[in-house]
């Protein structure tokens, strides 16, 4: 199980990120940052206190859940639906820039769902995308505007994101899928 | 130090291809319905208020009774997750040529819809056609049996007022007899804790109702006395054959709802009714229109409820083959 980013590059990380998007975006002026539930959320409230301290303004911050608009929901002929939470955005994102954050970016399916979900609320007028980590096989020609760190994987690997507001502790780590029984 | 900030619902899935009753559901999968209909309300606040989830999906309202809420709000709970729907009500269709309910079933089966939300004046309709018809069935009232979309949304609004349903007083008065709403409602609030009282005349109380752990009592009094929740609901005069009670002014005098009575229940009460209410007979307009009625709230609550369970029981019957 090795650990790729441990809970002081993760904090550094998301430092120089946020110094990023100050950069391109000129300030925060206009700015709204959006989570992908679950660990997106908690990514892009940390971002954004990040750009608090550094621009010294409060950046919106919203919530969205994107199950509702995955593309493989009605599809798999076994299993349960997924459980839906809430999405909230308690402002709007009409010619805003929204920058939308989740951990990892591997197909890219959940950020066309994220892409969809996010235009059922407005017209924003640029949409950014923020991962902690780009582990590459995308499936849909998307790709991000700030990455944490690029992980070269194989398909057998899983990247496991945790968090302190989820899982205790704050560490990335990739490990190998067990084989698939038939 | 391992703390865990994400609320998870202890299952996260209806194994069910039907929704017949509330008799059916364990606690943990009201919970679960509850929980779904919280993350689909947002969705009726937005700009646009469609998400794609049921995207090619069929759905059939079929109404062989009157009704104005429960078909309004299924179609557009129906609609806001982009599903296709038709209604058919029972005048419009062949029923007036005298199809019975199983070929009607069976010749809109033939199309294929996904699911089928029947209401049907005879108890026990939905459970015939779910055991013919490959659709999931959605019962939207039954005869006298149940009305669990109802008894869900009512659920709903009592959470959302009082955060938890466990160790409520709530007080069900009115025509019991022939209320679908009050048997959905009985086994929803004694499987989430509620300390429920039943009361009204007693030529309306069905016969065993203590049986299914709740307090009955004949004197509206009690069981409003320290209430948290006052339900009423609405003499089904239709369905009454003989004569229950001496005039409908008797019955709101003995019965009715009224703010003097109402200050018995607790100082933060609300009153529920699931509609169409019959105003100066179960329930005095002071007390429809006042301040503690979440009456209206239960209508708008009615729809994410309903979103939720069409959500959850859309993967249908593959879901019994999970594992």
């Amino acid at each position: 199980m090795p650990i790729i980013m441990d809970a002081d590059r993760m904090g550094r990380t998301l430092m120089r990120i946020a110094h990023e998007i100050i950069e391109r975006n000129r300030g925060v002026d206009g700015l709204a940052i959006v989570g992908i539930r679950t660990r997106g959320v908690f990514i892009a409230r940390r971002l954004a206190k990040a750009l608090q301290q550094i621009a010294s303004e409060p950046v919106p911050t919203g919530a969205l859940d994107i199950t509702l608009y995955r593309d493989d929901l009605m599809r798999h002929a076994v299993g349960p639906q997924p459980v839906v939470r809430r999405t909230e955005i308690p402002f709007s994102i009409d010619d805003q820039k929204v920058v939308l954050v989740d951990d990892v970016l591997y197909t890219g399916r959940t950020i066309r769902a994220a892409l969809d979900a996010l235009i059922d609320f407005g017209r924003p007028k640029e949409i950014q995308l923020t991962v902690l980590i780009d582990r590459g096989h995308r499936e849909l020609p998307i790709k991000a505007d700030y990455v944490g760190k690029n992980v070269p994987t194989s398909l057998k690997e899983s990247v496991h994101v945790r968090l302190i507001e989820t899982d205790g502790t704050d560490e990335i780590s990739v490990d190998n899928v067990p084989e698939e029984k038939s | 130090m391992t703390t865990r900030q994400v609320e998870a619902p202890p299952i996260s899935a209806l194994r069910h291809k039907d929704l017949l009753g509330i008799s059916d559901l364990t606690a943990d999968e009201i919970l679960l319905i509850l929980d779904t209909a919280e993350a689909m309300r947002e969705i009726g606040d937005r700009p646009i208020k469609k998400v794609p989830a049921l995207r090619g999906k069929t759905v059939v309202n079929l109404f062989f009774e009157a009704s104005t809420r429960t078909r309004t709000s299924f179609e557009i709970a129906e609609k806001r997750l982009s599903a296709d729907t038709l209604n058919i009500a029972a005048t419009a269709s062949s029923v007036v040529k005298g199809e019975t309910l199983v070929d009607t079933a069976l010749n809109l089966e033939a199309m294929a819809p996904d699911m089928i939300v029947l209401r049907h004046a005879a108890s026990g309709a939905c459970h015939l056609l779910s055991r013919i018809c490959r659709a999931g069935i959605i019962n939207a009232g039954d005869g006298m049996h149940e009305h669990p979309t109802q008894a869900l949304l009512d659920a709903f609004t009592i959470r959302e007022h009082k955060k938890s349903i466990a160790g409520l007083k709530v007080a069900i008065i009115g025509d019991l007899l022939h209320s679908r709403v009050l048997r959905s409602n009985v086994q929803l609030l004694t499987k989430l804790g509620a300390d429920v009282w039943v009361s009204g005349p007693p030529t309306l109380m069905p016969a065993g109702i203590e049986r299914q752990g709740v307090r009955k009592t004949t004197s509206v009094d009690e069981a409003v006395e320290g209430a948290d929740v006052v339900m009423l609901l609405r003499l089904q005069i239709e369905r009454m054959q003989g004569m229950f009670f001496p005039s409908l002014r008797e019955y709101f005098t003995v019965f009715g709802m009224t703010r003097e009575r109402l200050k018995l229940a607790k100082h933060d009460v609300i009153i529920m009714h699931p509609g169409p209410m019959n105003r100066g007979v179960e329930i005095d307009s002071e007390v429809a229109d006042g301040p503690y009625s979440v009456i209206l709230e239960q209508v708008s609550n009615g729809v994410s409820v309903r979103m939720a369970v069409l959500y959850l029981l859309a993967g249908g019957a593959e879901h019994e083959t999970a594992v």
